[in-house]
């Protein structure tokens, strides 16, 4: 049977995560992130996972204030976390548009060192100069830029932790491209796992291309099983002419599990943790960032505006913007007024993301199939609450997944590679 | 105000370089043992060795009392990086980090980033004082009592505690606010080795704890006082500075007397000052120093650090803390503690009670 992957994202800054939950505590102190890690690590998770942060959200010229706000820094969160924990991957999400290859290589063969090889690097880009506000780098790339910085990028850090040969000598490194020229000597010899895992995130095509080419792990979002086997035969279709292999990319998309002891008190859950996620002040912010103006003077229980979206309107930093909002509009505008949903509803219906609710017997299943059918070769769990969002899950349906085969009951390996499955690069000195 | 003030040790762990935890591990928690204040990672770009922040980061959770502090470049790197870096270094160790901010003069480390030439060390020092100041207004750009989690209003945060830094320095500008909260001790720890001349101001002006190399009691004396009246004239006040004295130390053959040719005190040794002799001779220097009252304390280096910190702990300190000069016992938990620096009020929540800032 095809093992699955699993791996835990940190519930911090998302409207994801219900801080309002009683049980629900730090997003900054080390002991929340330990807990966490400790979790997955003892439901034998591949790695763990932590988002970035480069410049605090605003919603219409002003901070946002609704959801989690505030996270530490993750490569010296996660060079803690590898004294607590032993096997478990320590992956980092870190921007190329805002570092430099020398001085992230550096930190990341540190942190494979310091964690015996468990390191990996989700690669992400920005192009956003309102980000740019917090750096010498500052301002704008454009997309395709971005893109290519970052294949640069990689690229240019794989050199660099190629120029310690495997038998530990250092020699000269020298890379002079569109984006970086530079040269010297790298300080840290090759690291435990050869290079660090790369992750990389991202489901436009130029996303899907960068991963295929050059990504380890690709963390993505499709969570039905149609769009996920779409997804991964496009992806997986893609690595051939770039002479890898279909498994030498693993699919993992994002998706949050909501248990219960039955599949309906499951849904009840699902619905419970809904309507804590869009508070009343969070569904009209979902209303004015596709509408582009000022609801505040709506009440979330009462109906949809009469007013249609102003699309040239930019309320909206730090986030991704809603491409059509006059579609989008038109699309809630019927569901509103089919069920007769009050703004709060209609948010709460439209925004839910495919999840997996039901019973640990259900969820186990449901996963396992996913998975058989090639709709991913695992999952990234994103719990909705900190720091203790994992434990019913580790304790309830991964037994599960061991009974059945489709997940490893011990570990085999002790570096992040081994339980991915992917083989040492091969040193190009 | 005792007549002698209270002694400050600290100790370099870098030496040869290191690339796993367990060493680190060992080496700190050794210093640990011996209630030192802090440790210190060097760093630097241009020579063999990890990231020292990510290394101290790595020790944290296997110590429990010791501060952390490594070395952090400020001339390549982006300050709002180095500022998050440092806050989280706090947040993990739970209010037990500092950094020594330093600069890269060579061509060889430009070429690594390919971003802008060398530039010269009075340039790049002033730019690291003004990293450092960016750091700490980052550091304080969130109240301490930002994050409110008001269910009633559905409010996580109270924006009107989270400010803006709008930064403009004369290499590079922040906009802020942080995305780190406020560390625990509101601002970790600034060390700035303040022995070359460049670096005198910027360490006067923004450093919490200087590192002098001196070669007697008078001549620390003398550029202990320098530095307070440059720091008051930063309208500082002087007990906010905390002055040790950097010695590289060789605690190695010489069990009791130095070698022929070698006083048991400190000799000019290239850009510093080296002591050899064993660790009796070195503990009648500190106190002999210290008793001078000259100084704040002493940063040690040792030569080899498993065999030399081992001495210094067990053989030095052991006598100083019989002696009575030296604590036996941390009596506090966070590196400002240790240091007896008070844990400062953030700048933009005294601005908004209407206190005067600079």
């Amino acid at each position: 049977m095809k093992q699955m992957h699993l791996a835990a994202h940190f519930p911090g800054v998302n409207s994801t995560t219900v801080w309002a939950d009683p049980r629900s505590r730090s997003q900054i102190d080390f002991s929340s992130f330990e807990h966490l890690a400790r979790t997955a690590e003892r439901g034998r998770f591949d790695f763990f996972f932590l988002a970035e942060g480069l410049r605090l959200r605003e919603h219409n010229g002003r901070i946002h204030d609704l959801d989690v706000v505030g996270r530490p820094e993750s490569l010296t969160v996660l060079s803690a976390l590898a004294a607590v924990t032993d096997r478990l991957g320590l992956a980092a999400t870190v921007n190329a548009t805002f570092n430099e290859p020398y001085e992230l290589a550096r930190r990341l063969a540190t942190l494979d060192h310091l964690s015996a090889g468990r390191a990996a690097w989700n690669v992400v880009t920005s192009s956003d100069a309102f980000t740019g506000e917090n750096f010498r780098r500052g301002g704008y790339l454009d997309r395709a830029d971005r893109y290519s910085r970052a294949a640069e990028f990689v690229a240019t850090a794989r050199e660099l932790w190629d120029s310690w040969t495997p038998e530990g000598t250092s020699r000269p490194f020298a890379h002079s491209g569109p984006q970086f020229d530079i040269a010297g000597e790298f300080t840290v010899p090759r690291s435990p796992q050869g290079h660090p895992v790369v992750i990389q995130a991202g489901d436009s095509g130029e996303g899907r291309e960068f991963a295929a080419s050059t990504a380890d792990v690709i963390f993505t979002r499709h969570g039905t099983l149609e769009a996920g086997r779409a997804f991964y035969a496009d992806v997986k279709g893609r690595l051939a002419k770039y002479g890898r292999q279909p498994d030498d990319l693993k699919i993992m998309p994002g998706v949050t599990v909501v248990l219960g002891d039955t599949d309906a008190e499951a849904q009840h859950n699902a619905a419970e943790i809904r309507t804590q996620q869009v508070s009343p002040q969070n569904a009209i912010l979902a209303l004015e960032q596709v509408w582009g103006r000022d609801l505040s003077s709506y009440d979330p229980d009462g109906p949809l505006p009469a007013v249609d979206p102003d699309p040239g309107s930019s309320l909206v930093q730090g986030r991704v913007r809603v491409a059509d909002p006059l579609a989008v509009a038109a699309k809630w505008r019927a569901l509103s007024e089919s069920k007769d949903l009050s703004i709060r509803r209609t948010v709460i219906e439209s925004t839910a993301r495919q999840s997996f609710i039901g019973s640990p017997e259900t969820v186990a299943a449901e996963l396992t199939r996913f998975v058989a059918a090639d709709a991913a070769d695992g999952f990234i769990l994103v719990p909705h609450l900190t720091p203790g969002g994992l434990d019913g899950f580790v304790d309830q349906v991964v037994p599960l997944l061991q009974e059945r085969g489709a997940f490893r009951s011990e570990y085999v390996g002790s570096t992040l590679r081994s339980h991915l499955g992917l083989a040492e690069p091969v040193w190009k000195g | 105000m005792p007549a002698t003030r209270p002694l400050h040790l600290a100790a370099e762990i870098g030496g040869p370089p290191r690339y796993d935890a367990d060493s680190h591990v060992a080496l700190a928690r050794l210093a640990e043992q011996g209630t030192l204040d802090y440790v210190t990672l060097d760093d630097s770009l241009a020579r063999p060795g990890p990231d020292a922040l990510a290394v101290l980061a790595r020790v944290a959770p296997a110590t429990t009392r010791i501060g952390l502090v490594p070395t952090v470049t400020t001339t390549h790197t982006e300050p709002f990086h180095v500022s998050s870096a440092v806050a989280t270094l706090d947040w993990v160790s739970k209010g037990r980090a500092g950094w020594q901010a330093d600069v890269s003069t060579t061509e060889a480390e430009a070429r690594l980033f390919g971003r802008r030439p060398a530039a010269p060390a009075a340039a790049l020092w002033q730019e690291a004082g003004e990293v450092a100041d960016v750091a700490a207004r980052l550091w304080d750009s969130w109240e301490d009592d930002a994050e409110i989690r008001d269910v009633a209003t559905g409010r996580f945060v109270d924006r009107d505690k989270l400010h803006y830094v709008d930064f403009e320095g004369s290499t590079f500008s922040v906009r802020g606010p942080a995305v780190v909260p406020r560390p625990p001790q509101g601002r970790p720890v600034t060390v700035i080795d303040g022995t070359s001349g460049a670096a005198r101001e910027s360490a006067a002006r923004h450093a919490d704890v200087v590192h002098m190399r001196a070669t007697s009691p008078e001549q620390a004396g003398a550029l202990a006082g320098d530095l307070r009246r440059r720091a008051t004239a930063h309208g500082r006040a002087p007990g906010t500075l905390r002055v040790l004295v950097a010695l590289t130390v060789d605690l190695g053959d010489a069990e009791t007397a130095p070698e022929p040719g070698w006083e048991s005190g400190p000799q000019l040794a290239g850009r510093g000052t080296y002591f050899r002799g064993g660790p009796v001779d070195l503990a009648e220097l500190i106190t002999r120093w210290h008793r001078a009252g000259a100084v704040d304390g002493f940063h040690l280096t040792p030569i080899a650090p498993e065999r030399d910190l081992e001495r210094i702990v067990n053989g030095t300190v052991a006598l100083l803390q019989h002696r009575s000069l030296f604590r036996t016992f941390y009596p506090g938990g966070t590196l400002r503690e240790h240091l007896r620096l008070a844990r400062p009020a953030g700048r933009f929540a005294a601005a908004s009670t209407s206190e005067p800032h600079s």
